[in-house]
């Protein structure tokens, strides 16, 4: 298998808090990678420092044997790299379809027409299609504003998926989407990456999700990888149970209150 | 925006005939109105163009003056009077300048990016006041134009010009509503929206906004060249703040959603701006003011927006 990422020894501190320590992992091409963690483990930061918004302090990291740890979020985009935000990162006051067309004029690997109408019948079908193919072509005409979270989810990672990706990191794709939606949602994405054989990084909360796309897992906690192994595994990892999945607190009544 | 059926080059041709014919009948001072209210109009999509970008500019000024001066210069010291070749010097003059001037401007966002280009026009407005050669406050004369070896005088002159105003604000429009649909324009918008996402959409939001002022300064330039075979006279005002932040205002005034928007929004000031004099010498400015606090209050979306609804719909 060839390595699409790597990264060594990665580090980042905000002021006295760690974000990232000593971080070394090596993606293969093709890989479906879930990244777990409790909150302020450092998974967002680590999806920042490899998308260039966040510079290492020390540490490197190398994308199809290239070194990008200097790069920015532009350049890194346009090698393959694209990322979805844990907060969907939309043009707002635009309808779900301009946003489609706005990020498929400008997006990498297709043929940037800035100085064409950016609603044309061709681009406008394309840009239908897209979104039919993610499930969201009943919003099209809508302003983004107004749609509920979890197409805003969706809208926000199919913009991302434009260009031919090779690597995309999903930053908790199924926040905000409602219990029932989770899986249909995860199916979709799913799907169209798998068709592109694109290699998928993503942050989940949700372990019954993780156990069903990721055939492996890195866990974060305090900024360090304490656990990366085939799934499996990895959520049977004691480590991983007692900082992570926190399976070990069973607490079977509420403390007690006042009355 | 909206994928309905856009009436707005319609509009504007339609306009710009209207516009001719009112020039042969009107009185000369009306004509001369409309005639300026067209020439400062460019300036004013110049603003409008950065606004969508969510850039104020309080310079817009500068390329104002600088355009104006060029064309000035070019016919007071060199004796080139030829209108076309004065709209090449103003225009190339701004273009020049934009360029250079860009790569500092495009680091700066919201008050920084409109205290550094009201600095910038400043600069330009102090340099003017010291040039004595350049007649200092007083400025100077421009001589009469003259159009591919065609020098018209008196009242043939004076419709020559407002033709030609006319018909290159026309064009100018024309280009910049085609500018607008297209995804050049679109990213202005999107940058307003969420710089982020451009750039992890693949595009650098500094070579976009750097774009986006060349263009501004350039048209704006075109306006300066206008007003000054217009006027037939320059002077440093033309880059003092508060010129440019009558473009604001009048930005503000007309809405930025459709380039033409802000002709109704200039024409409302010149027009206010000539009767305010008249019957209100020493209050005309709290009248801009109220004004201005109204549209702030009640129509946000500016003028443009009364009935914007209505015309989407059809």
């Amino acid at each position: 298998m060839t390595a699409i990422l790597q990264t060594n020894n990665l580090s980042i501190q905000f002021g006295g808090v760690v974000g990232a320590s000593d971080i070394s992992v090596t993606v293969n091409k093709g890989e479906v990678i879930g990244v777990i963690g409790a909150n302020g483990a450092g998974k967002t930061t680590f999806v920042n420092l490899v998308t260039g918004y966040l510079k290492p302090s020390s540490g490197t990291i190398h994308y199809m044997g290239n070194d990008v740890t200097r790069l920015t979020p532009r350049e890194i985009t346009d090698l393959g790299i694209r990322r979805s935000f844990q907060i969907p990162q939309l043009f707002d006051e635009m309808t779900a379809l301009d946003n489609m067309l706005t990020a498929q004029s400008v997006a990498p690997k297709v043929v940037r027409s800035f100085w064409m109408p950016l609603q044309r019948s061709d681009t406008m079908e394309i840009a239908m299609k897209r979104l039919e193919h993610f499930g969201i072509v009943d919003s099209a005409q809508q302003e983004v504003s107004m749609l509920p979270q979890g197409v805003r989810k969706i809208l926000d990672i199919a913009m991302a998926t434009i260009g031919e990706p090779q690597l995309v990191m999903l930053d908790e794709p199924t926040s905000g989407v409602s219990a029932e939606e989770k899986f249909e949602v995860m199916d979709i994405v799913m799907d169209a990456f798998a068709q592109q054989e694109v290699t998928v990084m993503f942050i989940e909360h949700d372990m019954e999700l993780v156990e069903r796309y990721a055939k492996r897992v890195l866990a974060f906690y305090n900024g360090m990888v304490i656990a990366d192994a085939d799934s499996r595994q990895a959520l049977a990892d004691p480590h991983v149970r007692e900082y992570v999945v926190g399976k070990e607190i069973h607490r079977t009544h509420a403390p007690q209150g006042e009355n | 925006m909206n994928t309905s059926k856009d009436n707005t080059l319609r509009t504007l041709s339609i306009g710009l005939i209207l516009v001719l014919i009112f020039g042969f009948v009107a009185t000369d001072w009306l004509r001369f109105l409309v005639q300026m209210s067209l020439a400062t109009f460019l300036v004013v999509l110049g603003v409008m163009l950065q606004m969508r970008a969510g850039l104020v500019s309080f310079g817009q000024g500068l390329f104002y003056c600088l355009g104006a001066y060029v064309a000035g210069m070019a016919g007071y010291f060199w004796g080139i009077t030829d209108v076309f070749l004065l709209l090449l010097a103003g225009t190339a003059a701004c273009l020049l300048l934009s360029v250079v001037l860009g790569f500092l401007l495009v680091r700066y966002r919201g008050i920084f990016y409109a205290n550094f280009s009201l600095a910038l026009s400043m600069i330009l407005y102090g340099l003017l006041v010291k040039a004595e050669i350049l007649g200092s406050t007083d400025g100077f004369n421009v001589p009469h134009s003259t159009f591919l070896g065609f020098a018209p005088e008196g009242e043939t002159l004076k419709i020559t010009i407002f033709v030609l105003t006319s018909v290159i604000v026309y064009l100018v429009a024309v280009v910049l509503h085609r500018y607008l649909s297209s995804t050049y324009g679109y990213m202005g918008d999107a940058i307003r929206q969420n710089e982020l996402r451009v750039e992890y959409l693949g595009a650098s939001v500094r070579s976009l906004i750097h774009k986006v002022y060349v263009i501004a300064a350039a048209i704006s330039g075109i306006g300066g060249v206008l007003t000054a075979i217009s006027v037939g006279h320059v002077d440093p005002d033309l880059a003092y703040w508060t010129t440019s932040g009558e473009f604001v205002f009048v930005a503000l005034l007309s809405g930025t959603a459709n380039v033409i928007a802000p002709i109704v929004g200039t024409f409302l000031l010149e027009l206010l701006r000539t009767y305010a004099f008249e019957y209100a010498p020493y209050t005309w400015q709290m009248i801009l003011g109220v004004t201005m606090l109204l549209v702030i209050l009640f129509l946000p979306g500016g003028i443009w927006s009364i009935g914007a609804e209505r015309r989407t719909e059809n």
